[in-house]
């Protein structure tokens, strides 16, 4: 018996627009663009529902749009779109589109499972919001819908997890011939290390969510029935599990940098450890468990050495993923200094949501010191939207970088900046006045029913109007894009004058991406070469 | 003139071993977690008086009788296939395709046989996973060992096709086959002392 290995016709599947063309691809372009479309459309579904739940906390005693169960389940809904709906297919999609790209390769490793792991996860998306519409969400009075929700939210997880494989694989074994790990791009790396602590957090999640489904189908006496959901499976959406989610995005930032700046990335090999450590991150996800800093004021040297014991898991856990963020800062900053950048959108957009990002880790410290008494209150709500809206921030900036390399077209700068100049102020709108109502014990997971001192209007107000900042930015984003996309201005092959391989390839690029293997000798292969051509020593 | 298109790029070296890998990584931090929630539950039962044991933590009901017999036997299975699937390696290597078809197939056969085991587990100990948070677990915990140990049959069966197919050359795939198994091995080792001996 003989085995025909099969593979996909590339010249008809690549000219082929049909939506049975789009439904099978194997394509990894065409794989992340679906993640990206996808995640667009949930991340304005998710900021609507926070624009609701926001405007519900105004007033919290009289005039009230939902009631207490069913505000709990939109706020649940909310987060979900902005973390898995959103966040997680625009990094995953960018990721899977463009890092094979920068490799060299030809395609992603195990296409099919990338391919089927958007199904699973855009099945598994759907379904859980059909769930809760039904009110089968977490504490969801439907018990069907609700063990229907922990399905769908095993097989969302499944999804995610194979996409993360593919990505994993791909950077470890598709690497062009020469192209060592430290030679990667650093989107690569950063995707590499970002996939990777999915591969190890989903499954604990997947794990977890096993147990509630069979708890809740059967018994109900182990995991708290349906209210038992949020404390089992909410770290997932909360810190620190966003920062698993946002270190593809400091890859972005490290990649565009020094491509608007036409110059290379200062300490290179620093880049690499600062994302690696907020891949530390992971621990803290996966332990599931909040690290506390007795603080105890003036007695905070009496029995140092138990103090001391405290205060390193509280170091690893907490502090040091900041580090590695405040590191990648740093680093955007000195190789910035040492040439006049081109103000352009992908640069805005990454540098104003890198400060998202910083803003909610570092805030995410001051919540694990116990003496703060910030737990329950609603000041975690503001660290998990710095996070969130600054990764979507960087998300627009990558659409913005990689987009005419994808789609074959630019989006205009002009239009472009001032969507992120606005998209960083609703990001402080959404979360420092939350942070600030969380010091006034403004109580977290209630949308009415609480009272404190101090104006408690004001606060909810102002995150009212950074979330319905952020909807206009992101509905204008998505509008811009799609006009960019589809009619704009054609891209050449290397709008950015690019020192990666995604940018020695046609925009966009053909079925297996290059008609010829490069060989890589340095962490900018495709400026080597550009200048070996213009030398005259060929390429 | 017709023109071809580019050739493919060069199958990238032991791709299926490291996705195999990652995969296997991926699964022992599904049984991971859910074995130390597991033990979150164990530790956090109150205490009560055994005859034979002394105090104990009160977490499987006393009128459960685990088949220990049966869940050992399910273990030294689980090593078994370690071996046959590494021996089929070692004759794939040799290109000894009788002994790799004959490795192949006792792997498949062992993997049977544990799940006979599991099954008779099942029904021996005739718990309802409607009894109580034990019952529900053990069931999930048990039920998510399955899953993986289907998964690995799948993997056996695809691996035998595709060698005894005709690709007699792709000793990688096998070799990716006997690391799931390894990684498949372990995580029952943890299942079987969590959930079978510790309980």
């Amino acid at each position: 018996m003989t085995l025909i290995e099969t593979h996909q016709n590339s010249q008809v599947h690549a000219s082929s627009s049909s939506v049975s063309a789009w439904l099978t691809t194997a394509d990894h372009k065409r794989v992340g663009r679906l993640f990206i479309g996808s995640g667009l459309i949930a991340l304005l579904a998710g900021l609507v529902l926070a624009v609701l739940i926001a405007f519900e906390r105004i007033n919290a005693d009289s005039y009230q749009i939902l009631s207490e169960n069913s505000a709990t389940q939109v706020l649940a809904t909310a987060r979900l779109l902005l973390t898995f709906g959103a966040v997680v297919p625009l990094l995953l999609g960018l990721a899977i589109a463009v890092v094979p790209l920068q490799l060299g390769a030809r395609s992603i490793a195990f296409p099919r499972l990338a391919a089927s792991g958007f199904w699973m996860w855009l099945t598994g998306l759907g379904l859980a919001i059909a769930a809760i519409i039904g009110n089968g969400g977490p504490g969801g009075g439907e018990s069907n819908l609700v063990d229907l929700y922990l399905a769908s939210s095993v097989l969302l997880g499944f999804g995610v997890l194979l996409a993360a494989i593919s990505i994993v694989v791909s950077v470890l074994t598709n690497r062009a011939p020469g192209m060592g790990i430290l030679r990667a791009p650093l989107f690569a790396w950063s995707s590499f290390v970002g996939a990777l602590a999915l591969v190890l957090a989903m499954p604990v999640l997947i794990g977890t969510t096993i147990y509630l489904y069979i708890d809740h189908r059967y018994a109900r006496l182990g995991f708290g029935g349906n209210f038992g959901v949020n404390r089992w499976i909410g770290w997932s959406l909360s810190q620190p599990f966003t920062y698993l989610l946002a270190i593809p995005a400091l890859g972005i930032v490290l990649d565009v940098v020094p491509a608007m700046n036409r110059s290379r990335l200062a300490q290179r090999p620093a880049a690499f450890v600062a994302v690696g450590l907020v891949g530390i991150s992971v621990l803290s996800a996966v332990t599931q468990t909040k690290v506390t800093l007795p603080w105890e004021g003036a007695k905070f040297l009496d029995n140092a050495g138990d103090k001391i014991a405290d205060l390193l898991p509280f170091l690893l856990l907490t502090v040091l993923p900041v580090l590695g963020v405040l590191g990648v800062l740093g680093l955007s900053l000195l190789t910035l200094k040492s040439a006049q950048p081109r103000v352009a959108a992908p640069l805005a957009f990454v540098l104003l949501g890198l400060l998202g990002i910083l803003e909610g880790a570092a805030a995410h410290i001051l919540s694990g010191i116990e003496d703060a008494d910030l737990t329950g209150t609603i000041y975690e709500a503001g660290t998990y939207v710095a996070v969130t809206f600054g990764a979507v921030l960087i998300a627009f900036g990558g659409i913005c970088y990689w987009g005419p390399k994808l789609w074959g077209r630019s989006i205009p700068d002009k239009a472009a900046i001032p969507l992120a100049l606005f998209g960083f102020i609703a990001t402080l709108l959404g979360s420092l006045p939350y942070m600030v109502a969380g010091f006034a014990d403004q109580p977290s997971g209630l949308v009415n029913g609480f009272a404190y001192s101090g104006p408690q209007d004001l606060w909810n107000i102002a995150t009212c109007g950074g979330f319905v900042l952020m909807l206009l930015v992101s509905a204008a984003f998505i509008a811009l894009a799609l006009k960019s996309f589809t009619s704009g201005t054609t891209a050449g092959d290397d709008p950015w004058d690019g020192s990666t391989l995604e940018w020695a390839t046609t925009s966009p690029p053909p079925f297996e991406n290059f008609a010829s293997l490069a060989v890589v000798g340095s962490s900018s292969p495709y400026a080597d070469m550009k200048s070996s051509t213009s030398t005259g020593k060929g390429a | 003139m017709l023109a071809l298109p580019a050739a493919p790029q060069p199958a990238p070296r032991r791709q299926v071993f490291v996705g195999t890998a990652v995969a296997g990584a991926a699964g022992m931090m599904l049984i991971g977690g859910m074995m130390a929630t597991w033990l979150k539950f164990r530790a956090d039962a109150p205490v009560r008086e055994s005859l034979k044991r002394g105090l104990i933590k009160d977490w499987m009901p006393a009128k459960i009788v685990v088949p220990e017999t049966a869940a050992n036997m399910m273990l030294m299975g689980f090593f078994v296939v370690c071996v046959m699937a590494q021996w089929a390696v070692y004759s794939a290597k040799r290109n000894d395709r009788p002994h790799t078809g004959l490795a192949l197939s006792v792997s498949a056969l062992m993997t049977f046989a544990i799940l006979n085991a599991q099954i008779f587990i099942w029904t021996q100990m005739g718990v309802a996973a409607r009894d109580g948070a034990f019952h529900s677990m053990f069931y999930a915990a048990t039920g998510t060992m399955t899953a993986l140990l289907l998964s690995g049959l799948l993997y056996t069966a695809v691996a035998a096709f595709r060698y005894l197919g005709g690709r007699s050359k792709d000793v990688e795939l096998l070799s990716a086959h006997a690391l799931y198994w390894y990684f498949l091995t372990a995580a029952f080792c943890a299942v079987w002392f969590v959930v079978y001996v510790q309980k």
